[in-house]
């Protein structure tokens, strides 16, 4: 039953990444390459229309994690306590600009606020990646100081950095230079996403020049996940082990580099929309391998003191969880058929779409 | 640990009490939107319509400082409220879950297709559309008042030897006697504000002397909504919720009502005083006697215990605050159903268009609704305390045990800048969209 809300929670998680994600991306590459007004516009309304409604998977993932592993969920917010913060505060930010930038016609009111879209889209896909990175590389659970544990054995506080930034220090921070590796792919992924949805979704003047950016970032993304793998085995030797044991998890690796290796051929695609599926494929393959590669832990313990949160020693009642189950089948039904309804309304580019508000 | 404990719950306060500026719109509104777009499938009068999209534009404003506000709410359980998530996530969780599964998917999806496809689907489909939207977010204050519920007076649980509350009765989280009345005044509070909104903007057209014909209507659909929404709201469902305190939390029953010392022979009703805290008593008091044993027991003479009775450790933390909370709700519920009662009275003998008296204090009357909103949250967190899980679990236990108060200020000062901000933005945004009026620009 835990598996089975892991794999849940896993999901809607993913989902909510790659739908949030395509308009952190847009953010990202209207900071950097819409030089244009019209373009400006256009940029900010494909994530416009339909950011709020991305982000209520964040709320669902949310709710889920506290029903099922309330022991991780109450470590993990606790613990990250400034990086979540901060988050919200961009994610606040990022509205508050899209929103605001086109309520009066003014040149440097615009401007201002579509940096402050940009530049929270940019933080936010790097604070996601240094939250996945901080997942991976693990936490000095019990907040141990000379072998004693300060706190219970799943509480801890991280501080936003650690002199060293290094992760083998005895006690690591939010930022250190492997979660910035992280950091810095996760921005290229969805700086990749959302450049896709872009040219899918508008008729942006620079929807040409967009591909060729797609085909440059990819060779960037390449190196960084190979360099990646490589210090990856610094700070865990163990982290393929689940893959050799477990040959089948190696479908989510597979994944990954399906989306990686096809975006190379992102000028030769027939239609806009196979290219933002190789990029969804990167970030569905991104998080589920690294999720795979810790399996069954959930937060890895960077001391010899206390145990790793598992999905197991952080779940609610096998009650709970199997009356979640049956209510989480009706839910997940309602939620295909409203989708299923919505594209079938609400497909096609954007441009001629009226703002709701 | 003191004042670890304040900053938490003054965070946790301060952003609910902003949260809770848009929820109870949009719940309210979604009602009278689906009032609108009745009207006009019945009718064909095409002004009804365009007053369900015109106050869809609000909804949608709404909405998104909802979400934008929510998600911190969530998120807060877990970074300030560690300890109480992981002792009672098993529980609380189910129903914060649900609510995300089954409203506000259902919410924000046909929120996007109402505002974008009446001409693609038709106006029966628009129709389920609103109705859809509505549902969603009925759902959503159904849910967080089971959260609540189970809070004020928890039930269907276990505890483990670790402490840990799990799910022992899912059923029972539904059925627990203190959601029903609670949902329902809840509900009615929030067709109130819209109502108090839609009369106010109507109010706002006549005297502007624009959009005649949307005002008119605005205030009739308003001030009618509002006078049946504020009796229901007094009777049953206040007097319903006043009862069940009295039952399950008979301590913020006295602290509410400003009884210090148990009276003999049935219990006076309090309208006003101050509550003295060094000599336990109430200053300046004016009070009717043995009207609060009436109306909670149906009997005159009804003994009602007051704080006296019970230990200080049981008694809710900061009295004061409590006891005007209560009192400004009451207060402010009275006064609703005298103006709104006015109203009706002169809409029915069809002279309220020209009173202008009336039409400007309808128009100013908007942000009292809200106080009276958010007052009786407080009444009902400030009553539970010092519990977070009514009898079970204090306040104090269930901060978050690693995040220092150094911390909380910080992020508490952040949050306040952060959403004098959006309150501006919601201001701009809000105003710009009464004052394009309900037949925006042809394109």
């Amino acid at each position: 039953m835990e598996i089975f809300w892991f794999i849940i929670i896993a999901i809607v998680l993913a989902v909510f990444f790659i739908l949030d994600g395509y308009d952190f991306g847009a953010g990202i590459i209207h900071l950097f390459f819409a030089k244009e007004e019209k373009d400006k516009e256009v940029i900010a309304k494909s994530a416009g229309l339909f950011w709020d409604s991305n982000e209520v998977w964040l709320v669902v993932a949310g709710g889920m994690l506290f029903m099922a592993f309330p022991t991780f969920y109450a470590s993990v917010f606790s613990g990250f306590y400034l990086p979540l913060i901060i988050v919200l505060w961009l994610i606040i930010f990022r509205a508050i600009g899209l929103e605001f930038r086109s309520q009066f016609d003014y040149q440097m009111w615009r401007d201002l606020w579509d940096k402050a879209f940009g530049i929270s889209s940019l933080l936010l896909a790097l604070f996601f990646g240094i939250a996945l990175g901080n997942i991976v590389r693990g936490v000095n659970l019990g907040g141990v100081d000379k072998g004693e544990s300060v706190y219970e054995a799943h509480y801890f506080f991280l501080p936003l950095w650690d002199s060293s930034f290094s992760p083998l220090s005895e006690t690591p921070g939010v930022i250190d230079w492997f979660t910035i590796i992280i950091g810095i792919i996760t921005v290229v992924t969805l700086a990749i996403h959302g450049a896709n949805w872009i040219i899918l979704k508008t008729n942006s003047s620079i929807n040409n020049l967009l591909k060729t950016v797609i085909f440059k970032l990819n060779i960037v993304l390449s190196v960084l996940t190979v360099f990646s793998l490589v210090v990856w085995q610094t700070i865990n030797p163990d982290y393929l082990d689940n893959f050799i044991d477990k040959p089948y998890l190696l479908i989510f690796p597979v994944i990954y580099f399906s989306g990686l290796f096809g975006l190379f051929f992102i000028k030769k695609l027939k239609k806009d929309i196979y290219a933002f599926v190789l990029s969804t494929l990167l970030i569905l393959g991104g998080i589920t391998s690294s999720l795979a590669s810790i399996f069954p832990v959930i937060l890895p313990s960077t001391n010899d003191v206390n145990e790793s949160l598992t999905i197991y020693n952080t779940a609610t009642s096998e009650y709970g969880l199997s009356v979640a189950l049956n209510w989480g089948i009706v839910g997940f039904i309602l939620l295909f058929v409203y989708m299923i309804i919505q594209k079938r309304l609400m497909g096609g580019k954007i441009d001629k779409m009226d703002y709701g508000h | 640990m003191e004042d670890m404990i304040f900053y938490d719950r003054l965070q946790f306060a301060f952003t609910i009490t902003f949260h809770y500026i848009f929820p109870q719109l949009t719940m309210g509104l979604s009602l009278l939107i689906v009032y609108f777009k009745w009207k006009y499938l019945r009718n064909k009068i095409e002004k009804y319509n365009d007053a369900a999209k015109f106050f869809m534009k609000i909804f949608a404003i709404n909405f998104t400082m909802g979400v934008v506000t929510g998600i911190p709410m969530e998120f807060q359980f877990g970074t300030n409220w560690a300890k109480f998530s992981e002792l009672t996530g098993g529980i609380i969780g189910q129903t914060l879950a649900m609510e995300g599964m089954f409203s506000f998917f259902l919410e924000s999806s046909f929120l996007a297709l109402f505002i974008f496809g009446e001409k693609l689907m038709g106006q029966k489909l628009h129709f389920l559309t609103g109705f859809l939207v509505f549902l969603g977010s009925w759902a959503s204050g159904w849910f967080i008042l089971a959260t609540n519920a189970w809070m004020q007076h928890p039930v269907g649980y276990e505890i483990l030897d670790n402490g840990k509350y799990v799910l022992e009765n899912f059923s029972a989280l539904f059925s627990n006697p203190w959601l029903l009345p609670a949902f329902l005044h809840n509900q009615l509070a929030s067709v109130v504000t819209s109502s108090f909104v839609v009369a106010s903007i109507g109010a706002f057209y006549l005297i502007r002397n624009k959009n005649i014909e949307y005002g008119a209507l605005f205030l009739k659909t308003g001030v009618i909504f509002g006078l049946v929404s504020s009796l229901l709201l007094a009777f049953p469902t206040g007097d319903w919720n006043a009862k069940n305190v009295a039952k399950y939390q008979p301590a913020s029953f006295a602290a509410m009502e400003g009884i210090f010392e148990t009276e003999k022979g049935g219990a006076e009703i309090v309208l006003i005083g101050q509550p003295n805290m060094v000599e336990k008593k109430l200053d300046n008091k004016i009070a009717v006697p043995n009207i609060l044993s009436f109306l909670t027991y149906q009997e005159w003479d009804k003994q009602i215990p007051g704080m006296d009775q019970f230990k200080k450790e049981e008694l809710p933390d900061n009295i004061p605050a409590l006891y005007y909370s209560y009192h400004i709700m009451v207060g402010l519920g009275t006064i609703f159903i005298g103006i709104m009662s006015l109203a009706v009275f002169f809409l029915w003998k069809r002279k309220i268009y020209n009173i202008k008296p009336l039409l400007w204090t309808i128009m100013f009357l908007v942000p009292f609704p809200y106080i009276a909103n958010i007052t009786g949250w407080y009444v009902a967190e400030l009553g539970r305390q010092p519990y977070l899980v009514y009898g079970l679990l204090r306040t104090s236990e269930g901060i978050s045990p690693t995040v220092s108060s150094g911390n909380t200020l910080f992020t508490l000062l952040g949050f306040v800048a952060l959403y004098m901000l959006l309150g501006l933005l919601f201001l701009v945004l809000v105003g710009k969209t009464i004052h394009q009026g309900p037949r925006p620009l042809k394109h």
